[in-house]
This record gives C-alpha cells, structure tokens and sequence, in this order.
C-alpha cells in the first residue's frame, strides 16, 4: 500500500497503550529491569522505557520465545496420544518502540522460518504481531545498521513507524495494512497532515563504514582461510550471548519433558557458538573448535543466508557485540573480512 | 607499558614462550584478552586499572595451548585461579609462565607454584566491599524473601551460558548440564531449568570459585550470580578451613574425607 504520513502528539501516546489494552491486545514494550532493557507486556505507557538506545535482547521473542511449547502428549498402555498446540489461538500484539532493526530481523525470521516446511509456531505469531518501531535519534559505535542496508529510520518490517520530529509531535508513518488497521484505534489522534515532513533530519547519524557486498563476497571466499577465523576468535569463550540477543538468530533446540503419564515437547533457542551443538552421538564433532563455530556464525549471515534465502543475515544493530562477555566485536570483524585483499 | 612490551617480546624471541595472553585496548571504553605471537601484536599491550578480566581461563583452551609454552599477564583473581587450576591437575607448575602488574607500574615474574603462593599470602584477596554489602544483605534476609530475590534474577537468564563460559573454574569437557543421560538439568530456559542450572554450578563451584567475578560481569542479563558462590565461601572455610586458589597441592575440601571433618551440616 501507498504510505501514509500523519502527525501524533507525544502526550497522546498513554491513549495509544489504553485502546492497545481495551481492544485486549498485549503490548509488548522495552522496560528497565536494572541495567538490562528487555522487551516486557506492559499495562500504561509509564513502565515503557522509550529513551533507551535499544533493547538489550531483540524483539524476536515476541514471535520465536526462549521457550516455547509445540506440542503436549499422553502416555498410557494404549500409546502415545498427541494434543497439537492450538495454531489458531495466537493473540493479536502490538510490539510498541521496538528499533528499525527489531523490525527489519524479523525479514530475515520469515525468510528462514517461510521456508519449506513452513514454521507455522513462528509464522502464525508473527502474523498476529503488528510492529510499531521508533526510529533512532540516536546510536553508538556498536551500531552498523547502514553497512547492511538498514539505518536508523529504515522502514523495513515495520507496520507503523514513528519518528520525533520535536518535543511534543511524532511523525507516523502508516506502512503496512496491518499498521492501517491498527492505526484505525486512534485515527481521531492524528488528524493533522504529515506530508513533507523529512524525517531524516531527526535520526542518528550512522556512518557506513564498509561495503556490504564486498563483504559477502569475501566471506563467501573465506571459509577455508582458518588464520582469519582463528585470529578473530581466540578470545572467544564459546557461549550463547551474541545469538540470543541477536534480531535473526533462529536455530533451536528440542526437549521434551516428560513423566510416566504426559510431557510437553519445547522448543528452545540455541546456539552455533555452544561445542554442543554439533556434538554427535559417536563423539565426533565436525565443529571441532571455536574458530569453526565462529565462522559458522559470520558465513551463516554473510554467505550462507545471502546464497539461499536472498538476504543478510544481520542488521547491524550491534546487540551481539555489547553483549558479548570478551568483546568481540561484529561490526570491526567484518570491516576487516571488507578489507581482505 | 613499554616495559610490558619489551618484556614480552623478549620472552618470545628467546622462546620462552610462543603466546602471551594479555589486554588490548577494546570497543568503546572496554579493554580485552589480547593473544600476542609477535612483535608487531606486542606494540598494542595496555595495562591499567580497568584490566579486570581474569585472563586464566584461556590458558585451558584448546585453540590456544595448541600455540605452546603460555605466558600470562594474571591479576590476583588469575593467580588464584591458576594455583585452583594446579590443584585440580589442570595445569603443572612450569608450565606457565606468570607476570603480574603492581600498581607502580613495575612486574613479578612468577616461574613457579610456590612464589604465587607465597605472593598470595601476603595480598589482599577478599570479596570486594559492595559486594560483601550485598551478601551481608541477603544473609540477613529470609529464606522466602531469599528465595524471592534470586528467582527474581533468573527469571532473566536466557541460558546464554556465558556465565559457565567465563568462569576459569568451569572447564569440565561435559558439563553436568550437558548430560543428557540422564538428563539432570532442564535444557529450557523456564523457572525450573534456570534454578535447577543455577544451583546446581553454585553446587560445583562451593569451594572452588576464586571470587574473581567473571561469571556475573559476563552475564548479559545483567545477574549477580557470582554472589551464590561468593556466600559459600565462608561456610566452607568454617567447616573445613579451605579456601579455594591458595595453595596448589590444596585438597578439595567437598572431595576429601578427614576423620575430624566437622559433620554439623548433615541434617
Ligand atoms: S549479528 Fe549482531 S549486529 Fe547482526 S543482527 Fe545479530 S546481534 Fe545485531
Ligand atoms: S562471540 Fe562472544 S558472545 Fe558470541 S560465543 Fe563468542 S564469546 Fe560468546
Ligand atoms: S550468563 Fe546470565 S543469562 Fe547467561 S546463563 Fe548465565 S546467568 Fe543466565
Ligand atoms: S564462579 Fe564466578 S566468581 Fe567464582 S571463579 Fe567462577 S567466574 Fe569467578
């Protein structure tokens, strides 16, 4: 659809969180919890944390969860009997002041969960989400959003988009159907015009600071270069921070539990930079040591994903490098696979 | 830091040793691990208040013995780990060699075992201040108010693992955790698998965790988990008069039976 450009005043923004919840929908918003800002329901626009440079995880919960059920089953002498998760009873949510590349992971999600066989876990909750990102005022030296093709108002994956544009106004970008529909709860809120409006005077300025398809290029070409692999990542510990907080990160995990009479089976987040997760049963590891896991991880998102599903694998939002317990640090690792001669 | 620098070069070229784990100037305000093989990596050596990490538990990975000979720039919380280390057979003496930094800028070349300790003994290696503030907090709370607290915390842990990751006492080739048959701990990141995970490292870690504090500044999620085994510091040192890092023929105290061993703790 054409967008559509309208101005929001910022103190009308509890109204939005009130017909949010009066029409039942769970919005899920940043919040402080000390140090760490996670992406949390919320009742009143008083608990959302919207001066945060950006989430501490990614918003890829609201659609693929840490933990998640996808099926329930009973065991008696008769057998096994399966009780499917219920696809259909997905609420409607609104993801409220998420980040552009909140919104743009969740492209590269379809992409990986939109493949044959369809992840219908993952697809029919995301169908039920409905994104509103506020584009960035500010970043930090984490930040690379440009260098992947994003950028701090990128509007990508967003279904409403809001920029400040002054003290008291917000620009509303009107994306997507889905944002038409919701943005319907609170048209009476947005009567004046926005056109003309360029927003880009009000985001952050993020430099490029290498070229993305030079760098897919020479990633693709370096899989057996296992002196850059290493050098990047002796100081690396092997852990599951940088994937869990990463916006596109999407391997996973089966468990079930169970006792003698019923179980669940749970899906669970995993990581390629964990020794286990290639482990096989005879012992043998093909991904002997850290520098095979982390290549994995950088040709997963720059060669791999590219190659078959037509996208990058990352948004340059910086989480893995923040979070990362020895620094490694994403966006100077693929600068210097950039500078590869 | 020149001196650093030179040192370290020297140490290489004369064979010393092939790789030297010290710090590097990181992102933002951040330093880290720096693994130096040459001259050329030697000129970005820093050292200066902020080298806080406790660099001992690379000395156990794999990618990086396979270089040979190590040397290390150890704070106290890597003193202590290496001698921990040394009694659990992890590593022999010789096998490392050992620089550390004192305030003025000047260093103590440690070539064996006995030299740390007896360095040790005359160091400061308590908890930090704010830190035993807040184990004097929680001691001082109920056990439901406790039990509160810390299920409070792990409602954020994602499993990430960064904590078992970072802590040089976490080396086990399988850990409990991985152990799938049987499967002791939930591998789900829900209330139940955080706090079985959870007490059960505190469990692996009484007695052996040198305080240094990797495992909280690691964590993401931003948990004081170092405060579960920094508060079975002192009850094992009471029954057993243990404390882990200090000597590297100690016996483990949860692991060795004396006839005098106190048994008022069995219930
Ligand atoms: S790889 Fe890192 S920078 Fe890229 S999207 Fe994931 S968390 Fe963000
Ligand atoms: S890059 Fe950092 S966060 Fe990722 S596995 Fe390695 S140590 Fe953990
Ligand atoms: S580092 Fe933090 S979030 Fe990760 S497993 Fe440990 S306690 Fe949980
Ligand atoms: S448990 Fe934490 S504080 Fe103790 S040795 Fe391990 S990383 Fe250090």
């Amino acid at each position: 659809m054409e967008k559509e450009l309208k101005i929001l005043k910022y103190s009308d923004l509890p109204k939005l969180i009130e017909r949010f919840r009066s029409q039942g929908f769970p919005v899920l918003a940043p919040i402080r919890k000390g140090k760490v800002i996670e992406i949390e329901q919320v009742q009143t626009i008083d608990e959302i944390a919207l001066d945060v440079l950006l989430s501490t995880q990614s918003a890829k919960k609201a659609a693929f969860p840490k933990v998640e059920k996808v099926l329930g089953y009973t065991l008696d002498k008769s057998g096994v009997k399966q009780q499917p998760v219920d696809l259909g009873a997905f609420q409607e949510t609104v993801l409220f002041g998420v980040r552009p590349c909140d919104a743009s992971g969740f492209k590269s999600l379809d992409a990986i969960f939109g493949e044959e066989p369809k992840d219908q876990f993952y697809l029919q909750k995301k169908a039920k989400a409905t994104i509103i990102s506020f584009s960035c005022p500010v970043a930090d030296e984490y930040c690379f959003c440009t260098s992947v093709g994003g950028g701090p108002g990128n509007a990508t994956g967003s279904d409403l988009q809001f920029t400040g544009i002054s003290k008291d106004e917000i620009l509303v970008e009107i994306l997507t159907e889905k944002g038409a529909k919701l943005s319907a709860l609170f048209a009476d809120l947005l009567s004046v015009d926005g056109n003309g409006i360029d927003k880009s005077k009000f985001l952050a300025d993020v430099k490029v600071v290498f070229d993305m398809d030079g760098v897919v290029e020479k990633t693709t070409a370096s899989f057996n270069n296992a002196a850059l692999w290493l050098d990047q990542s002796l100081r690396c510990i092997g852990c599951g921070a940088c994937a869990f907080v990463c916006p596109t990160c999407a391997c996973f995990d089966f468990q079930d539990e169970q006792n003698t009479k019923k179980g669940v089976r749970l899906r669970l987040w995993d990581s390629c930079g964990f020794s286990l997760f290639t482990l096989h049963t005879s012992g043998h590891n093909p991904r002997e040591v850290q520098s095979q896991r982390w290549r994995q991880r950088i040709m997963h998102k720059f060669a791999y994903m590219p190659e078959q599903l037509h996208v990058v694998g990352c948004e340059g939002c910086g989480r893995c490098s923040r979070a990362c317990p020895v620094d490694m640090n994403i966006k100077e690792h693929l600068t210097s696979i950039g500078v590869i001669v | 830091m020149s001196e650093l620098i030179k040192k370290v070069t020297a140490l290489l070229s004369d064979k010393t040793i092939n790789l030297f784990i010290g710090y590097e100037k990181g992102s933002a305000d951040r330093v880290r691990a720096l693994f130096v093989r040459n001259e050329e990596q030697a000129n970005k050596l820093v050292y200066d208040a902020s080298c806080t990490q406790n660099l001992a538990g690379y000395l156990l990975k794999h990618e990086v013995k396979r270089f040979g000979k190590l040397g290390i720039l150890a704070n106290v919380a890597a003193l202590r780990s290496i001698l921990q280390l040394a009694s659990e057979f992890q590593i022999k003496d010789g096998e490392v060699y050992v620089l550390f930094a004192n305030r003025d800028g000047s260093f103590v070349e440690f070539t064996d075992f006995h030299s740390i300790e007896a360095f040790l003994e005359t160091t400061d290696t308590g908890i930090k201040a704010e830190e035993q503030e807040m184990i004097a907090r929680l001691e001082a709370m109920s056990n439901n108010e406790r039990w509160l607290f810390w299920n409070k915390e792990f409602e954020k842990c994602i499993k990430c693992y960064a904590c078992r990751a970072a802590c040089p006492m976490c080396y086990c080739h399988r850990c409990t955790t991985d152990v799938n048959q049987p499967q002791w701990i939930p591998v789900a990141s829900h209330e139940r698998g955080n706090l079985d995970y959870h007490l059960m490292r505190a469990m692996h870690l009484a007695g052996r965790c040198v305080n240094c504090g990797e495992c909280a500044t690691a964590c993401p999620m931003d948990i004081p988990l170092n405060l579960l085994t920094y508060q079975l510091i002192n009850p094992i040192k009471e029954i057993f008069g243990a404390t882990a890092g200090m000597k590297s023929d100690a016996m483990y105290a949860l692991s060795t039976y004396k006839p005098d061993d106190k048994e008022n703790f069995i219930i």
